[in-house]
């Protein structure tokens, strides 16, 4: 069943607001845009609204950081991340004050509001700054650990959720951990390494390429800072291929992540699967994923693309 | 410059149904702040501004940019009525995939645009390099931008309004679209700006009150503007959100919500009954 993104974050933060009295949210006037609204209601007083001023949201919770609190900047991708990237890499990464990001609307699946508001690049310019976290919830289930794990660590942290409606993947209760990984499928052909709303189309297209006689292990790669290197050696060694999926360009988010870490410790393989090098446009989110190549199909093509060029490796 | 009051409150009633008809036909796009500005972009594509529909590109022209890039509806639906693509367009392309009219404004896709716009907040720098560029170039072309009430939370509006004033840009007019409402609510509640209109004046513009939705104020402000020698003028248009329609008048949600089948058939039948 679908559940939205947006309800769920009121959950996740409503769930935390007793156990982390110190958390304070914050948004730039998008309280009711992302559903907030209930929180306001009930803790009126942790819950900073400064308008629409990215740059000054930003500021903003960084002093409330350095005051022992715990803020939680909530906003669409683009304004939370792109658009005031320099005040967090000076305000939050470099003094390294304890704020978290939750950044809604993230990539293609933003739809028709079109280009200006799909950030295709934010994990890549969040991904770049020292002291960062990074991570992309793939379902409701998962965006409530996530808000949970970032609350527990100490530290700058961003996470990337969608737009409105993600497959419930996870169904109630998992784990999350920095730098960790889930495996929700085994398969020694080929690894699928997916983040956020491709990890449903991963799924899907592991079951298409099973039938095909491809057996492949599927990955939900949340964090993709720390990334989980353990696991991804322990898989680039046994499946020797990988393809890597994400609602994301395909320079600088998870497929870049994978390639710098395995390039350097067990160079296999990796096709990356996510928006080529371009912007997106207006469209629904199925049409957008079709035309910019973020399909189950577009999955199935790279791991097939990956599992030949291991054979062309092995014959040197 | 015939400033027939008549024709032009016919013209903008039919802007106003345009743009219910193409959000309605999509179910996607911001109604309220695009009626709110209806007026304004009719006095400025049907009187005030110099352009060639069929020569986008020509070098002397005027200039609009819509800063508050959300409400392209009226942007389009005015484009379209000034002749620069057919009006079939505004159905069969706007928010949809492959199509020139992008769900916020694109200065690549559609012609007539001036500038890209949608982030809140930069229009108004925008617009000031090509006030700037059309001095150095000689060119007597003016540049209107249009700006919401709660966009001028964003600091740059104000950067913008002080280098507009620094290079006394006579050439260039700042419209805030007063409608009191931005996304949450009301802006006093969101982020209270104070008096508007003593913030221009503090930043060195040349600044003029009107009543957005009365012609003769606004052509009274676009008069004075090009009078006002040495400065930007910045006028501060009071307007009501959702104007035109009773019912989405004044009302937040009608910021970004779209209307059902019976909002769409009422709507339309108080748009008809208008003029
Ligand atoms: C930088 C940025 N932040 C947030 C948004 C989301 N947003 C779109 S419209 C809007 C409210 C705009 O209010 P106002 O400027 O008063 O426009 P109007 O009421 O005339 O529609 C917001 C916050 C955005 N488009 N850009």
């Amino acid at each position: 069943m679908k559940k939205s993104f947006r309800s769920s974050l009121i959950n996740a933060i409503a769930k935390n607001a007793e156990n982390y009295p110190d958390m304070i949210v914050l948004n730039a006037d998008s309280a009711r845009a992302l559903k907030l609204t209930d929180f306001s209601k009930a803790f009126p007083d942790r819950m900073i609204g400064v308008g629409i001023s990215e740059a000054d949201l930003i500021g903003t919770a960084a002093g409330l950081a350095a005051t022992g609190l715990v803020p939680v900047v909530v906003g669409f991708s683009m304004f939370v991340s792109e658009k005031p990237f320099e005040q967090i890499r000076q305000a939050i990464a470099y003094p390294n004050l304890n704020v978290k990001i939750v950044a809604t609307h993230s990539g293609l699946c933003v739809g028709q509001d079109g280009a200006t508001h799909q950030a295709l690049e934010d994990m890549a310019v969040i991904r770049s700054l020292p002291n960062f976290k990074v991570f992309a919830a793939a379902d409701v289930t998962e965006t409530e650990a996530a808000l949970e794990a970032m609350l527990k660590h100490d530290g700058p942290a961003y996470l990337r959720l969608g737009r409105d409606l993600a497959e419930d993947i996870f169904e109630g209760r998992k784990n999350f951990t920095p730098g960790g990984a889930d495996i929700l499928r085994e398969g020694d052909d080929v690894t699928i390494a997916a983040c956020g709303l491709m990890v449903e189309q991963a799924l899907m297209a592991a079951c298409s390429l099973r039938s095909e006689g491809i057996r492949a292990t599927v990955m939900n790669a949340y964090s993709i800072k720390p990334l989980p290197e353990q696991l991804l050696l322990e898989k680039a060694k046994k499946t020797g291929a990988f393809v890597t999926a994400e609602d994301h360009s395909i320079i600088g988010g998870l497929g870049s992540a994978v390639c710098e870490y395995l390039s350097g410790n067990c160079p296999v393989p990796v096709i990356r699967v996510g928006v080529p090098d371009r912007f997106g446009e207006s469209g629904t989110q199925d049409e957008l994923y079709k035309k910019y190549g973020l399909t189950a199909d577009h999955i199935i093509k790279a791991a097939k693309q990956a599992v030949s060029m291991k054979t062309m490796n092995a014959k040197g | 410059m015939s400033r027939n009051i008549d024709e032009l409150k016919i013209q903008a009633n039919t802007i106003r149904k345009d743009i219910l008809k193409m959000i309605y036909n999509i179910q996607s796009g911001h109604l309220g702040g695009s009626f709110s500005m209806v007026e304004v972009l009719t006095a400025l594509y049907f009187d005030e501004m110099h352009y060639d529909p069929h020569n986008p590109y020509l070098k002397d022209r005027d200039r609009f940019v819509l800063s508050k890039g959300h409400t392209a509806p009226a942007l389009y639906a005015t484009l379209a009525n000034a002749g620069y693509f057919p009006k079939e367009n505004l159905m069969t392309s706007f928010r949809r995939i492959d199509s020139m009219m992008q769900g916020h404004p694109d200065m690549r896709k559609t012609p007539g645009v001036e500038m890209t716009s949608g982030s809140l907040g930069i229009g108004l720098s925008a617009a000031n390099g090509m006030a700037l560029g059309n001095r150095y170039q000689g060119i007597g072309a003016r540049v209107y931008c249009m700006i919401g009430d709660g966009e001028i939370n964003e600091g740059q509006i104000w950067e913008a309004a002080a280098t507009a004033s620094h290079y006394h840009l006579d050439n260039l007019v700042a419209f805030t679209d007063v409608n009191g409402l931005q996304n949450d609510a009301e802006t006093k509640k969101v982020k209270d700006m104070l008096d508007i209109a003593e913030k221009w004046k503090a930043f060195g513009f040349h600044t003029i009150e009107i009543n957005g939705h009365d012609f003769n104020e606004i052509f009274a402000a676009l008069d004075a503007a090009r009078n006002c020698k040495g400065r930007p003028t910045a006028v501060i248009s009071h307007t009501t959100k959702g104007k035109g329609v009773s019912f989405m008048e004044n009302v937040v949600a009608f910021h970004g919500k779209t209307p059902t089948k019976e909002e769409y058939e009422n709507g339309m039948a108080e748009l008809e009954h208008a003029i």
